[in-house]
């Protein structure tokens, strides 16, 4: 059985994975990170979506095998000790959630759409979470919640770079 | 524990202002409080379902039926027990003896058919996915694998697909009983003179289309024992009525099962069910001794999660020619599927009290066949008989609006209850306790810019726009917080519509509320705690509420109907107020005075006119030390209520919504939409807003995009989320919300409910724009959901709008009348 090397919010693990072992249920079943949860069998909803070498990537959707040497981010890793993503602390602050349960994926993927749109309007926020189906919302509050956590993200980096420089 | 590790950043937030309003007191009530449930959830420390996982846990998979309809003459299960890690394999015959009948609530009808339901079948199949076999083993993989090695030979016995044609007669039989379940009948005053001479009668057909309920979070099942008790672990939203129905169905005393809805994603009425893989799990971890776990996969979902609507409602208005209704006569026939699972039959009832909506009439007539066809049976979803009701009427009455010549939003204000006529009593029997139909509408038409987009119709109707605009007008009314157990009772259902919740008041000072709800995206914990806040005076933080176990909520309804705030949170605020009684009485013992003379303000009970007082923390404490109590006075302050409701609530409001239609690619784009809804009381304004605006998107589905579909031979086509299409971000526009108020008086926190709202005015107000964008090409109904093809389609069934194209004369002009008189 092949053996592969993940690393996964910043452990790294060695496993046995069978070919056919979905990232997803590596993560679920193996590492116990079971913040990323699993919406549909089609791709989809991207309730799986977690960041593979810095991109975002539906995890029911990548082999285990596939991620062999990967570095693999998921809605786990993204708080620094007691403090949040600045996309965490917008989604609460817009009541962009309800049950939840699409979240993590929603996350995740809005901060990659962020990496490449840093100041995304309402459209490009709408055309760009497509792939990432919520039930309970209407994506109203999320859209809100992506344009500001945004901002916030713009804000930290640009007060990163000041103290940094 | 999520509090803790927040605190920081909560209280920093809460520091921040409010969206939508602050208070204009200290009162937590009408606050924009943001959630306590959010930090698991944002963090990825959830406990779904699926996330458990227990010492030597097996799993089970599933081998369903390939046909609609068959007999079963042979399962083999052996080679797939000898397969790696299998630890069992059976077939419906092997659990015959033990797996009883899946529950039905409620018997609507005194000579109502309730076909025998196995968990899993034994001898016959009646839809696509009903289990048939199944494989226990040590891992999903390895479950999933042996079921092909399971053989089952089918009979093959003819699918019944269309309920019509199910009443039809000679057709095959779904039961050896025949294809009809129940007729339910109901009528108020006198029809027959209502449509006798009527000036003006619309008489139209409308299908409810089959819906699938899709909550995000698939289902998910662990069953565990002891050998003495039982916990199961359910994705649900009703975990007391699960106890309840599972101690019946599989005779495990009660009193030894525990379930517990952990963090459960989304129900919409479809995990208010107790489920096949709930029994039989249940089963397994008896007959096997240790833990066993199901998670379905969406196709699995798909299949076998229950379906929602699917009715055929013909809708007949009796009207005078200025307008005002009459009566109306409604027929349905609803698909029940091939069982009636917990409420199946009753759904459609609980639309059969509001196809009047908001208007007033003399007469009312409803029938309502429930149909048995050999697919997965119906249940609820969101709005449960009353979208389909309010559909229909107000679909009818922009029809009658149109064949008057009049603007739709007159010929409702000709009809609707008066702001000053509250309470009303419908010609259904129903009390409306309060409402203002006119402050709503007036609100949404001005936020719409209803005149402006009607001049700009005109305009391109004038230029004949391949590109046609639209207005819906929808004027919702619904029952909820079910409910009243008396009138739950008259209707033959199965239980009461109680809602239970107990105070504990901690030594510290800190409150513990117990729920009998049980939410799954609703807020509950945030709600309950506001409440709770302003009842005891205590802060906000000092507050939890605990939910979805039955160890621990002991006693309750769960969460559907829109019942929790209007039916559960009055109970939260019933028990603060008896804690406050004892508190008041201790108090007055502490202080050396009458309780009258202590009045209670922030917390805390002075005497009248001194400054001499004691909190109601240091009572918790006085009361937990009981050194010093009133004789008699036993040692606690806790208290418990079970409120039972005397009446329904009554939330009403208007959705408008714009539309573009395409009349050349039968693309329907939503401009603008705008939603105006009272929901009485509000306490907590982005939660309402959010409830609101996912209600909408979930109507807008039903209008546009989601179906249900069956090949002739009962094969579900759309088992996957790429075949049944819920919207997407892209698919919906910006809505804009408000809010009118007037407090329900049934009720002391005034409030009337709001989870379905949205979606019951939404699916109307969307189709109503679409034919309204139509009438020039002669369209008058488009079946849901209206896709592009279908509207397409439409458009060109009715031909060309005239020989010369659509001019003047036809409806490309003003609101006129086109032809007039009886259709």
């Amino acid at each position: 059985m092949p053996r592969i090397t993940v690393s996964v919010d910043g452990v790294t693990y060695e496993e046995e994975a069978e070919p056919r072992l979905l990232l997803v249920h590596l993560l679920r079943d193996r590492l116990g990170k079971t913040g990323t949860p699993v919406g549909c069998d089609t791709g989809n909803c991207g309730a799986c979506t977690v960041t593979l070498d810095g991109r975002s990537a539906k995890s029911c959707s990548v082999l285990a095998v596939q991620a062999d040497g990967s570095e693999i981010v998921t809605i786990e890793g993204l708080a620094r000790g007691q403090e949040w993503h600045p996309m965490q602390e917008a989604f609460h602050a817009e009541h962009a959630l309800q049950c939840g349960y699409c979240t993590p994926g929603m996350i995740m993927a809005a901060i990659d759409l962020v990496r490449d749109d840093p100041d995304p309007s309402e459209e490009a926020v709408r055309q760009g979470l497509e792939g990432n189906l919520c039930r309970c919302t209407g994506y109203s509050n999320i859209v809100r919640a992506v344009r500001r956590g945004a901002r916030e993200m713009a804000r930290r980096e640009s007060h990163q770079e000041a103290t940094t420089s | 524990m999520t509090e803790q590790l927040d605190a920081g950043l909560v209280a920093e937030r809460i520091a921040e202002d409010d969206r939508l309003g602050r208070p204009s007191d200290r009162r937590e009530v009408g606050r924009a409080r943001r959630r306590k449930e959010d930090a698991r959830l944002l963090t990825g420390r959830t406990t779904w379902t699926d996330n458990i996982q227990l010492p030597g846990m097996l799993y089970v998979a599933f081998l369903r039926s390939p046909m609609a309809h068959a007999r079963i003459t042979r399962v083999d299960v052996s080679a797939a027990r000898a397969r790696p890690g299998v630890v069992a394999a059976y077939g419906g015959q092997d659990l015959a003896g033990e797996q009883g009948s899946l529950p039905c609530a409620w018997p609507v009808t005194e000579d109502i058919v309730i076909p025998d339901h196995p968990p899993m079948a034994v001898s016959e199949v009646r839809y696509v996915g009903e289990a048939v076999a199944c494989v226990v083993a040590t891992d999903r993989y390895k479950a999933v694998d042996a079921l092909e090695a399971i053989e089952v030979d089918y009979e093959p016995l003819e699918a019944v697909v269309d309920m019509t044609e199910a009443l039809a007669e000679g057709a095959p039989k779904v039961h050896e009983s025949g294809n009809r379940a129940f007729t339910w009948k109901f009528a108020q005053g006198d029809i027959d003179a209502a449509f006798r001479d009527a000036p003006v009668v619309i008489d139209r057909t409308y299908v409810q289309q089959r819906l699938i309920p899709t909550a995000m979070e698939p289902r998910a099942v662990v069953a565990a024992t002891d050998g003495e008790t039982f916990t199961l672990h359910s994705s649900t939203q009703i975990p007391h009525v699960l106890r309840v129905m599972l101690a019946m169905t599989t005779g495990i005393p009660e009193h030894r099962l525990r379930v517990i809805a952990p963090d459960v994603g989304g129900g919409f009425g479809s995990k208010l069910q107790v489920t096949a893989e709930e029994v039989l799990a249940l089963l397994l971890a008896r007959r096997l001794g240790r833990p066993v776990k199901w998670t379905e996969s969406r196709s699995e979902g798909n299949l076998t999660v229950h379906h929602g609507r699917d009715q055929l409602q013909r809708i007949r208005i009796a009207a005078e020619r200025d307008g005002r209704i009459r009566g109306v006569k409604v027929e349905l026939l609803a698909d029940m599927g091939a069982y009636l699972m917990l409420v199946t039959p009753g759904i459609p009832l609980l639309g059969a009290f509001m196809y009047n909506g908001i208007y007033k009439m003399d007469a009312y007539d409803f029938t309502c066949t429930g149909v048995f066809t050999t697919k997965m049976p119906t249940d609820a979803y969101r709005g449960a008989g009353r979208p389909e009701a309010t559909f229909a009427i107000e679909r009818a009455v922009d029809e009658l609006a149109h064949e008057l010549g009049l603007d739709p939003v007159e010929v409702r204000r000709r009809n609707w209850i008066a702001h000053e006529e509250f309470p009303y009593t419908t010609v259904c029997g129903l009390t409306y306790d309060s409402g203002n139909y006119e402050a709503a509408t007036d609100r949404a038409l001005a936020l719409l810019g209803y005149d402006a987009l009607r001049a700009e119709q005109a305009e391109r109707r004038a230029r004949r726009d391949p590109v046609q605009l639209g207005i819906g007008v929808s004027t919702y009314t619904e029952m909820c917080g079910l409910a009243p157990s008396r009138v739950l009772g008259s209707l033959s259902y199965g239980a009461g519509g109680w809602e239970h919740a107990t105070v504990r008041m901690l030594p510290t000072g800190r409150v513990e509320v117990i729920t009998g709800t049980s939410p799954h995206g609703q807020g509950h914990e945030t709600a309950w705690s506001q409440i709770a806040a302003d009842a005891l005076g205590v802060p906000f933080e000092d507050v939890s509420v605990l939910h979805g176990d039955t160890a621990v909520s002991h006693k309750g309804m769960d969460t559907y109907g829109s019942r929790s705030l209007v039916v559960g949170g009055v109970a939260v605020l019933s028990a603060c107020e008896k804690v406050k009684d004892r508190a008041r009485e201790l108090a007055a013992h502490m202080l050396e005075a009458s309780a009258d003379d202590l009045e209670f303000r922030d917390g805390s009970f002075t005497v009248r006119g001194t400054a001499e007082g004691r909190t109601i923390q240091q009572l918790a404490l006085a009361a937990f030390a009981a050194h010093d109590l009133p004789d008699g006075f036993e040692p606690s302050l806790d208290a418990e209520t079970t409120f039972d409701p005397d009446n329904f609530s009554f939330p009403h409001g208007t959705h408008l919504c714009a539309v573009e239609v395409d009349t050349e690619t039968g693309e329907s784009r939503i401009r603008s939409y705008v939603a105006v809804d009272d929901v009485g009381s509000v306490v907590n304004p982005l939660i309402v807003e959010g409830q609101v605006h996912g209600g909408i998107a979930q109507g807008i589905g039903q209008a546009l995009f989601e179906e249900a579909i069956h090949d002739p031979e009962g094969n579900l086509l759309t088992t996957t989320m790429a075949d049944y299409l819920i919207p997407s971000a892209a698919d919906l526009p910006e809505f804009v919300t408000d809010r009118t108020e007037t407090p329900a008086t049934s009720n002391p926190l005034g409030v009337k409910g709001v989870g379905e709202a949205g979606t019951i005015a939404s699916t109307p107000a969307v189709v109503n724009a679409i034919v309204d964008a139509l009438r020039p090409y002669g369209v008058h109904d488009v079946r849901m959901p209206c896709t592009p093809a279908r509207v397409w389609q439409t458009i060109t069934d009715a031909g060309p709008p005239e020989a010369s194209g659509p001019d003047e004369t036809t409806d490309f002009g003003p609101a006129q009348t086109p032809e007039g008189g009886a259709r």
